[in-house]
């Protein structure tokens, strides 16, 4: 085991740290583990050198050039990152920080944060940010056990039409409460009001919402809020901050709780992360929030300063009873998404949001003339919408992406009855030759049987 | 007045015509050192001996503050919302939290006079 090149110990610092605990060698060390839980071998390759392994690396990398042309969404979004971005976020500043858990030493750290909630509380129209959640399905979770605490009701409704994705996370995390959670099935895309209105009681701790939703409709929950609050429930809704570059903030429409998945400010895909989530909410419910919350004050020389503050909800001081097991956040995607924001501004935020929605209208009706294709229609949309094929969309997919063409995101796996269906995406960055080459590639996919 | 008597958990209790003032001791506060928030418990809520009823933070520590005696909450003190530091400068009177109506009085036999508590607290 002394022979990589990547082992950090000598065979002689070895020698040390074994005879300081008293054994002859490292076979003797593992030997209280029986030997049928041991591994026989891990199947490794010999070592590489760096030249090597460098070479081996661009093989590997290089299938990934093959990318298609993305029209999938649901939750990831393929956006323009300014080089800004990348540069500031790099510095070793910030590239090598974690959380702050000496934090009052940090303060360029304390600073960001601090300013990436101002930037967060901005966006969603609410008052209070914390300094970020681990991705918007963890927001969704942290939302809903927040309702549960400041209502001490046991009950959450969830919009059929929230992403699977985050409705799946919502019940893993809540999985040992003693919680009802109620989905709430679609009727044509859109929140079943009527069911709604029907669940709906004093029993109710909150109920989450989604917009646009996962079939891309854009909703206005004004009225629902009023509806939701009069029974002394919260309304939590999930959102896609580059559409409130134009869109009703959740702080207008009187949401109680607003979250979200932060990738699309600034984070690149990654094949799905990492991301952060952030959750921002109105004030009277600022010590129910989870996570670390960034503060802003002055030192005994009266100079501007920066604290971690409300402590006492969190974990290393509340123990079991704290509002949240997260005593971390994702700082540095966090950070990213502050850039990206501050970068654009918030004109530039409201001409991406358009540039976005023209584009996806575009492509609505390039898709739309399609003969056998319709368009979900009902509700106004963003930059996602969801098309309905003559053939499974699973099949279409796949044979479009053999023409290097990523389609969109098939439903069937998601709802029952939408095996047809499919959501198309369509950012600032998909030119009008490719939605163009998209609505003629999937014309020949349906016309060929 | 009112009797004073204490919990092993350094609440106080002065009951008078069946209603029952409730905080924490003098010493329980200096421990927290500068508190920064109670949370009150709610109105009409009913508690039984011993269990949690409010809570209290300070820059050091956060805690629960337990019931002295049964009962169901009639009044609690707002004043407490803008300004906790209340708890520090007067414990044992402004800084009271709520009022309960009382269920039983016998279960004041579960607790301490000010001497019996003065004598415990040397022992901790």
């Amino acid at each position: 085991m002394n022979d990589s090149h990547y082992c950090p110990h000598t065979p002689e610092e070895i020698a040390e740290m074994l005879s300081v605990i008293g054994v002859s060698s490292v076979e003797e060390l593992f030997a209280p583990i029986p030997s049928e839980l041991r591994a026989k071998t891990f199947n490794l390759p010999p070592g590489l050198s760096e030249f090597e392994t460098y070479a081996r690396m661009q093989a590997i990398v290089a299938d990934n050039n093959a990318q298609p042309t993305p029209f999938i969404g649901g939750g990831s979004y393929d956006h323009v990152i300014p080089a800004v971005v990348d540069h500031l976020s790099g510095r070793a500043e910030f590239y090598t920080a974690y959380t702050p858990y000496q934090p009052e030493c940090s303060q360029g750290t304390l600073q960001a944060l601090f300013e990436y909630q101002t930037a967060i509380c901005r966006l969603t129209g609410l008052d209070v940010s914390n300094a970020s959640l681990y991705d918007g399905g963890t927001a969704c979770a942290e939302s809903a056990m927040m309702a549960l605490r400041v209502t001490g009701r046991n009950k959450i409704l969830v919009d059929g039409c929230v992403s699977p994705f985050s409705r799946q996370v919502l019940k893993t995390y809540l999985y040992n409460l003693d919680v009802d959670i109620i989905e709430i099935t679609p009727l044509d895309g859109q929140l079943n009001r009527s069911e709604l209105t029907r669940l709906l009681d004093d029993t109710v701790a909150g109920v989450l919402v989604q917009n646009p939703n996962f079939f891309g409709s854009i909703d206005d929950f004004t009225a629902l809020a009023e509806q939701i609050h009069a029974v002394g429930a919260l309304l939590i809704a999930s959102v896609y901050p580059i559409s409130l570059g134009m869109l009703k903030s959740p702080g207008e429409m009187g949401v109680d709780i607003a979250v979200g998945d932060g990738q699309s400010l600034g984070n690149p895909l990654s094949f799905g992360g990492p991301s952060f989530g952030f959750i921002a909410a109105k004030k009277t419910l600022i010590r129910n929030m989870p996570g670390r919350i960034v503060g802003e004050t002055v030192d005994k020389q009266g100079r501007r300063g920066f604290v971690l503050t409300l402590q006492a909800r969190e974990q290393h001081i509340k123990r079991h009873k704290a509002t949240s097991n997260i005593c971390s956040n994702q700082g540095l995607c966090a950070l990213r998404g502050l850039i990206f924001l501050s970068t654009i501004g918030r004109q530039g935020l409201a001409d991406l949001a358009r540039l976005n929605r023209d584009k996806a209208e575009y492509a609505k009706a390039q898709l739309a003339a399609v003969p056998g294709v319709t368009v979900l229609s009902g509700a106004p949309t963003f930059n996602e919408f969801t098309v309905f094929l003559p053939k499974p969309a699973e099949d279409v997919v796949a044979q479009l992406l053999k023409r290097g063409i990523a389609a969109g995101l098939p439903l069937g796996s998601y709802y029952e009855g939408a095996g047809q269906a499919m959501v198309v995406t369509v950012t600032e960055k998909r030119s009008k030759k490719e939605i163009d080459q998209l609505a003629k590639a999937l014309e020949e996919v349906l016309s060929c049987n | 007045m009112a009797d004073i008597y204490f919990t092993k958990e350094h609440e106080w209790v002065k009951v008078k015509d069946g209603i029952a003032a409730v905080g924490i001791s003098e010493h329980a506060a200096h421990e927290l050192g500068d508190v920064t928030f109670v949370e009150l418990p709610q109105m009409g809520k009913t508690v039984k001996q011993f269990e949690v009823l409010a809570a209290i933070e300070s820059v050091k520590a956060a805690s629960d503050i337990y019931a002295p005696l049964s009962g169901k909450v009639v009044k609690v003190n707002e004043a407490l919302d803008t300004a906790p530091e209340i708890v520090n400068e007067s414990a044992e009177d402004a800084g009271w939290m709520a009022w309960l109506e009382v269920a039983d009085a016998l279960e004041l036999n579960n607790l301490m006079t000010k001497e019996q508590y003065e004598e415990y607290l040397k022992t901790l």
